[in-house]
């Protein structure tokens, strides 16, 4: 390789690279060849006019894998038809490979387009010195450079040697794209790009992996959180048929990493599993913790005062001023994941002591940190490869199910494939945390919410809230009434908990928007009206912005035809929410049929900026519009500190015939772009409250609904 | 163990395998056949759907044992090519977020058509309702069977 040819590092502010030297003596498919030139890590254009653009976070259906490549085919100038995608694997030179957080867009705009935009001025100067003519005479349009005033052209691939030999631009000298007004490819509805494979049942997914010599394992942990093994019948297992290996893993009191369980290892997944039905474990346990008792619990904090997190003006005094008071308390349960793949990881680890690892995760690096740290592994001894991920939905945050994996190879010393069951899956998930609100508003004599008091009782470990669980001090109402107080309790616990789509604002909305909607109609107020009031009239710093939260709202009013006459037994209801940069406004409609009701349609008005893909960005709207629809209906019970439901007999996730009307409205502009996978949920499920309370009157005041006397 | 033969895509193939594994694990494990999915081994999700004579059958419900014999086809055998015009209405309405259910729903879409050419929502809602999907495809699970329909009708009504 002539290193001659390679342009110049650039090191971005998020330490994403422009250019890679050796990026392409890579072993996993990015070759080299003679005349192949790669400006940077995000693309590569061959001779024959190929362009291959890598991956580099991991796809879990939010679409980026999709999305980010056409970014760099916007500003590249390329037709969608000729792009390649490559999945990259883990590699500290992309920077952040996460997924989470809907941070992918507004983390990536930036670097995307400096990939496109950087490739193409190299290329406009390769043909420009091969013209001898300046490059501002010279235009781009698939595939293809133009000297305007000669007509002139060239192909990317016949630049490639040139382009190679000039000097890497100034990102500051870049024009990068940004408004819609200029987008060709971009807001447009394209197909995934892994379609082909999905389609037709090719191995893309972690659990399709097989390598010669694999075995397959499971791993049976306690039931109750923590809970260790003294002993098992670990002979009987060595005994049934396929099985090869049956061991205690000691594990480390980490409850997000290697928790203490018992490895059945056979031929087939079928066999370990089969054995494991008869393992019997002699398991030492140290809580009983359970639902109802957290609920005890949390019925004698409402009557204390809980520690006061912020006090604007002097809400006591307030109230006593108030000329209307509403109060009302609203809770939601714990809720598993349950993504549609289970946790599984395939580990391999040679004799040269390099370990590798298929797993569906969100975050290739914490992985190989946890791997590494657990198991005394360096950290540049181990390969994280990213295959699709079959949901994740924040689940696959927690890497536990890797390192019990690696754990597992390195006592084999054969390939080993890690499948949890379903049941190992609900028994052992992060769930979103279960949390009681207990709201006082006092109104003047204008119906205006002069004063809010929140007392928000949650879950801690050691008196910090634990992951999911904490609610900001400048969450809204804060800023938009002049006497606001905030008050916390904490419930010790022994749950796991950890990021669940939208994690805190997917549940705690439904109580705002739910407890919002109660002050409107207790003032006598339009709920649309009241909350463009709260919004419009807000004197205090907000963490959303108001007018983009307006904005929102008014689209989904006018689509749903807010304010219409709505037949006795029908009903609409509004919500908004902000989050992850997003901004969203729902309107639900609802038909109500005794104590049943049918979902028929969902208006979201969305505001996050520019729409990269619009097949992707509809998806995101759709699916948290059921997700959330679905989420009403579901609840994890924890009773002798385990939980109670684990398949999906008793987690009925929605099917087709529940799926509702649903429309997209995307308020589209030139503010940057902000992700999507979580701010459409949130006000899904509030809205649809607010919509059964107008069509009878039943207030909806916990999840799931049907301790409301509710079903769908 | 009993040596059993599957019939499968069209091709058979001969395996040793205990009385009680299911099919779907005799697939994926025993043939590294991985279209068809595992997600829950009780029959609640679909996702193991595969076709017995051309019926939809949740191989984690059945014995690999007990379809001896039987004509089965899997999500990798509906075609050569993503060809099949339930599959191009599927990428055409880009049906698939992750993806990890599809196979399963394009397998019972594939039947519905086949025995009704023309459903309504009220048919695709009955036929498809074994299938779970976490990530809310239903939509275009919906318009993509419509439009498998029209792309039969096209092609001279072959499903």
């Amino acid at each position: 390789m002539d290193r001659r040819a390679f342009l110049k590092t650039s090191l971005l502010a998020s330490g994403a690279l422009l250019i890679g030297v050796g990026s392409c003596a890579r072993e996993d498919g990015f070759e080299m060849a003679e005349e192949t030139w790669v400006p940077n890590l995000y693309v590569r254009i061959d001779p024959d006019g190929k362009i291959t653009i890598v991956s580099k976070n991991p796809d879990a259906g939010q679409g980026v894998k999709t999305a980010f490549p056409m970014v760099v085919a916007e500003c590249l100038e390329v037709d969608w038809k000729d792009v390649h995608v490559e999945q990259a694997p883990a590699d500290d030179r992309y920077g952040r490979q996460a997924l989470g957080g809907s941070r992918g867009t507004p983390d990536g705009w930036d670097d995307l387009r400096v990939a496109g935009t950087g490739a193409l001025y190299l290329l406009m100067g390769a043909a420009a010195q091969e013209w001898d003519v300046p490059a501002a005479e010279c235009s781009a349009a698939s595939g293809v450079i133009t000297h305007d005033p000669s007509g002139r052209t060239r192909t990317y691939a016949s630049l490639l040697v040139t382009a190679a030999t000039l000097p890497a631009p100034e990102i500051a000298d870049l024009k990068l794209k940004s408004r819609p007004a200029d987008f060709k490819l971009l807001g447009t509805f394209v197909p995934g790009i892994d379609n082909r494979e999905i389609l037709s049942g090719q191995p893309i997914y972690a659990s399709d992996i097989r390598l010669d010599g694999m075995l397959y394992a499971v791993y049976q942990k306690c039931p109750v959180f923590g809970g260790k093994a003294k002993s098992a019948n670990l002979d009987d297992m060595l005994k049934l048929p396929g099985v090869t290996h049956a061991f205690i893993v000691p594990g480390t009191d980490d409850y997000n990493g290697l928790q203490p369980g018992i490895a059945i290892v056979a031929e087939t997944f079928w066999e370990a599993n089969n054995a494991r039905e008869q393992l019997r474990v002699d398991w030492e346990t140290t809580h009983e913790d359970s639902s109802e008792d957290y609920a005890k619990q949390a019925a004698t904090l409402a009557g204390g005062p809980g520690e006061t997190q912020r006090h604007d003006g002097d809400v006591d005094a307030a109230f006593a001023e108030a000329a209307k008071i509403v109060e009302a308390s609203y809770h939601y349960p714990f809720v598993a994941h349950a993504t549609m793949e289970p946790m599984n990881c395939t580990a391999l680890l040679h004799e040269s002591g390099k370990l590798e690892l298929w797993s569906p995760s969100q975050n290739p690096q914490n992985q190989r940190k946890l791997v590494s740290e657990t198991l005394g592994i360096p950290e540049d001894q181990i390969h994280v490869y990213q295959p699709r991920i079959g949901g994740a939905f924040g689940r696959r945050s927690r890497l536990d199910f890797t390192v019990e994996a690696a754990a597992i190879a390195v006592e084999v010393r054969k390939p080993v494939q890690l499948l949890w069951t379903r049941e190992d899956d609900m028994a052992h998930d992060f769930y979103r945390p279960a949390a009681w609100h207990h709201f006082k508003a006092g109104l003047d004599d204008a119906g205006r919410m002069m004063a809010f008091d929140h007392h928000f009782i949650t879950l801690g470990m050691n008196g910090e809230t634990v992951s999911g669980a904490n609610l900001s001090k400048n969450h809204y109402p804060a800023g938009m009434v002049s006497n606001f107080r905030l008050r916390q309790s904490i419930i010790e616990t022994n749950v796991p908990t950890g990021p669940w789509r939208a994690p805190g604002h997917s549940a705690y909305c439904f109580a705002y928007q739910g407890f919002f909607d109660e002050v409107a109609v207790a003032a006598g107020r339009d709920p649309l009206e009241f909350r463009l009031d709260l919004l419009e009239n807000a004197s205090g710093k907000l963490q959303l912005d108001p007018e983009r939260a307006a904005g929102t709202l008014r689209v989904a009013a006018e689509k749903a035809g807010w304010g219409r006459d709505m037949k006795e037994n029908r009903g609409l209801g509004i919500a908004f929410h902000f989050d992850h940069r997003g901004h969203v406004a729902q309107v639900a409609e609802v038909t109500m049929d005794g104590t049943r009701y049918s979902l028929d349609k969902v208006y979201a008005a969305v505001d996050i900026g520019p729409i990269l893909n619009m097949s992707g960005a509809k998806h995101q709207v759709e699916g948290a519009v059921i997700d959330a629809l679905s989420t009403t209906r579901l609840e994890t019970t924890i009773a002798g500190g385990a939980a109670q439901q684990v398949n999906f007999d008793q987690h009925p996730i929605l099917r087709i015939d529940k799926a509702p009307d649903i429309e997209c409205n995307f308020i589209q502009s030139d503010n940057s772009p902000t992700g999507l996978g979580e701010p459409p949920f949130p006000p899904v499920a509030p809205a649809i409250a607010n919509a059964i309370f107008a069509a009878s009157g039943t207030r909806i005041r916990e999840l799931p609904f049907q301790r409301s006397g509710i079903s769908l | 163990m009993p040596q059993i033969t599957l019939k499968i895509n069209g091709t058979d193939h001969t395996l040793d395998v205990h009385p009680d594994m299911p099919l779907l694990w005799a697939l994926r494990d025993k043939l590294n056949l991985t279209g068809t999915k595992y997600s829950c081994g009780i029959g609640e999700c679909g996702s193991c759907t595969v076709l017995v004579d051309g019926r939809p059958v949740k191989s984690c419900l059945r014995t690999a044992e007990r379809m001896d014999g039987r004509e089965i086809t899997t999500i990798e055998g509906i075609s050569p090519d993503a060809s099949h015009p339930v599959q191009r209405a599927w990428h055409e309405e880009d049906v698939p977020q992750c993806g990890y259910c599809q196979g399963g729903q394009i397998l019972a879409a594939v039947a519905l058509l086949e025995e009704n050419p023309t459903p309504d929502d009220a048919a695709i809602d009955e036929a498809m309702k074994d299938n779970l999907c976490r990530c809310g495809t239903y939509v275009r699970i919906r318009k993509a069977i419509k439009r498998a329909a029209e792309y039969a009708a096209d092609d001279g009504g072959d499903v």
